[in-house]
């Protein structure tokens, strides 16, 4: 074991019952940034929110139709595979259940774009069944660019790599191609409760 | 401006040592999106979960490292080629 | 520019705080005491890693603001709210504890005196303190290259090394301006206003003098200048950069 540096304490951490945390995790009140891009910069006018169903039909939002969407305003836990969790955190967006509405979700696989190019996937049961969300509003302001505003996808249940900032599309698919993170070392699932962060674990 | 996060090669400036035994920021690579032959110093970082390196010119992924308990595993994206210099090459393979 | 020759691993070394310097009231230089240093670069950074009692570490890197002298390190830390890392570096850390240090590093952002061509140096907050290496080496060397120095600095009271610097321009060849982009004291009739081209047309190295330039600090501050520097006419070969990140800077 290292040297152990004479008080120091690390990140502000929040004392919370065990079992709301998964194995390995710490709770903190900071909100880290990180990313795999440059924070994209893009304009109301500009955005657009794109669902394409199995047989290749898409449907698309502008902003102003977006905001339009009846939204939910949610408290979930949230979970990074650097270790750090934040619980009860306040999020406002709209239910993925209402953007794939007529869509079917029984089965395959969705992948996720973002604006910069970052890409996820998930099964498409794993952002159903009021399990995912489109959020545009954090602690109740604007979701800030660093965090993924305008709008990023929230999947709490998952390592947070899974909440793609910057979204911009869902598209089904009866096959599963790993995005971003899980094409470079990362699962394909990231259950953190199985503490699942790395290919083979 | 100050919302910006990226950072540039040289804050792997350690890692990257470690990884090649040698100092590796000032060593050139060439980017397989657009050719563009840069410094490791001066390709654009995104520090994800794992570390992100983007060349300057083109903004796309030449090389991603994530770092397990167990492993570095270094993915070499859009690398065409890497120059080492700073040593003598081995004597030729022959009879 | 060469690179540093191979030195083997890069070993975590541990290093003791023997001089703690209130720089401004964010700021803190402190001078750490390396038995195993082998020297180092004008330009170059370590990397120090904390460890805290139940086995969590955090890692930053930090500019070595002076250059070679024995087995001292010398940094300078600004302090970044909510931080972790600077938090402890400046309101805890005590002369005579210890870290761990592994350096030097950089083999791209490094200068070196000696081989008499123009520089230009631009900093933006704590990015002043690399540069501040590059300055110290020009003047210990007692070398000729014309030295220009633009130092971004949110006020006069965030401005790093002031009375140092402040005797610099009496040396000759090299020249200090600054520029304070959020207040500035009575009377002040030097720049007040972020860099852009307009601005180094008055104060920096012109092309044609082709100078090496080395730009570092918060990563906006960072491309802002550097935009300005090609504006300007530099070859963007000639020019270096260090980005900070997002905090810390004007």
């Amino acid at each position: 074991m290292s040297f152990v540096t004479r008080g120091f304490r690390g990140r502000r951490r929040v004392d919370v019952p065990p079992d709301r945390v998964p194995p390995g995790q710490y709770v903190t009140a900071d909100f880290p940034v990180l990313s795999a891009s440059p924070t994209p910069v893009v304009s109301a006018d500009e955005w657009r929110f794109t669902v394409t169903g199995r047989d290749g039909a898409d449907r698309s939002w502008t902003w102003k139709e977006f905001e339009a969407l009846p939204s939910e305003k949610v408290t979930v836990d949230i979970h990074c595979v650097t270790k750090w969790s934040k619980l009860d955190t306040v999020w406002e967006g709209v239910s993925v259940d209402v953007l794939l509405a007529e869509m079917d979700t029984t089965s395959g696989f969705a992948r996720i774009y973002s604006y910069g190019g970052y890409t996820t996937n998930l099964p498409a049961q794993d952002i159903t069944g009021g399990k995912a969300w489109v959020a545009y509003s954090y602690e109740d302001r604007p979701l800030e660019p660093v965090h993924g505003g305008p709008a990023r996808l929230l999947v709490p249940h998952l390592y947070f790599w899974k909440s793609a900032k910057w979204v911009q599309g869902i598209v089904l698919d009866d096959v599963d191609r790993p995005g971003f993170w899980e094409s470079y070392g990362y699962h394909n699932y990231g259950d953190p409760w199985q503490e699942q962060r790395y290919a083979g674990d | 401006m100050t919302s910006d996060t990226h950072l540039d090669g040289n804050a792997l400036g350690g890692l990257f040592y470690e990884l090649f035994g040698r100092e590796m920021t000032h060593q050139q690579g060439c980017c397989d999106n657009c050719g563009t032959v840069s410094a490791f110093g001066s390709l654009i970082v995104c520090r994800g979960p794992g570390d992100v390196l983007r060349c300057p010119a083109c903004g796309e992924v030449i090389i991603v490292v994530v770092s397990t308990p167990v492993r570095q595993q270094v993915n070499f994206v859009a690398l065409r080629w890497l120059n080492i210099e700073g040593f003598e090459a081995d004597a030729p393979i022959g009879d | 520019m060469a690179g540093t020759a191979v030195r083997g691993r890069l070993n975590w070394l541990l290093a003791e705080a023997v001089e703690l310097v209130a720089e401004t009231p964010r700021v803190r230089t402190i001078v750490f005491d390396v038995p195993a240093w082998e020297g180092h670069r004008p330009g170059q950074h370590v990397d120090i890693r904390l460890t805290a009692e139940d086995g969590y570490q955090a890692q930053r890197s930090y500019s070595i603001a002076a250059p070679e002298d024995g087995v001292r390190v010398v940094i300078t830390v600004e302090l970044v709210d909510g931080g972790e890392v600077s938090p402890y570096l400046i309101e805890e850390l005590r002369v005579g504890d210890s870290i761990e240090l592994r350096g030097p590093i950089g083999g791209y952002f490094v200068w070196e005196p000696g081989d008499g061509e123009s520089v230009q140096l631009i900093g933006g907050g704590s990015g002043i303190a690399p540069l501040m290496a590059m300055v110290r080496a020009r003047v210990a060397a007692r070398s000729s290259e014309p030295m220009r120095l633009l130092y971004s600095a949110r006020s006069l009271e965030d401005v790093i090394y002031g009375e140092e610097l402040e005797s610099l321009n009496a040396v000759d060849g090299i020249d200090v301006a600054y520029t304070l982009t959020r207040s500035q004291p009575p009377g002040w009739e030097g720049l007040s206003r972020r860099v852009d081209r307009a601005m180094l047309e008055a104060v920096a190295c012109p092309p044609t003098a082709g100078p090496a330039c080395y730009v570092c600090g918060p990563t906006g501050f960072v491309e802002t200048a550097a935009s300005a520097l090609v504006e300007q006419g530099h070859p963007a070969a000639r020019i270096r950069t260090e980005r900070f990140g997002p905090t810390g800077g004007p």
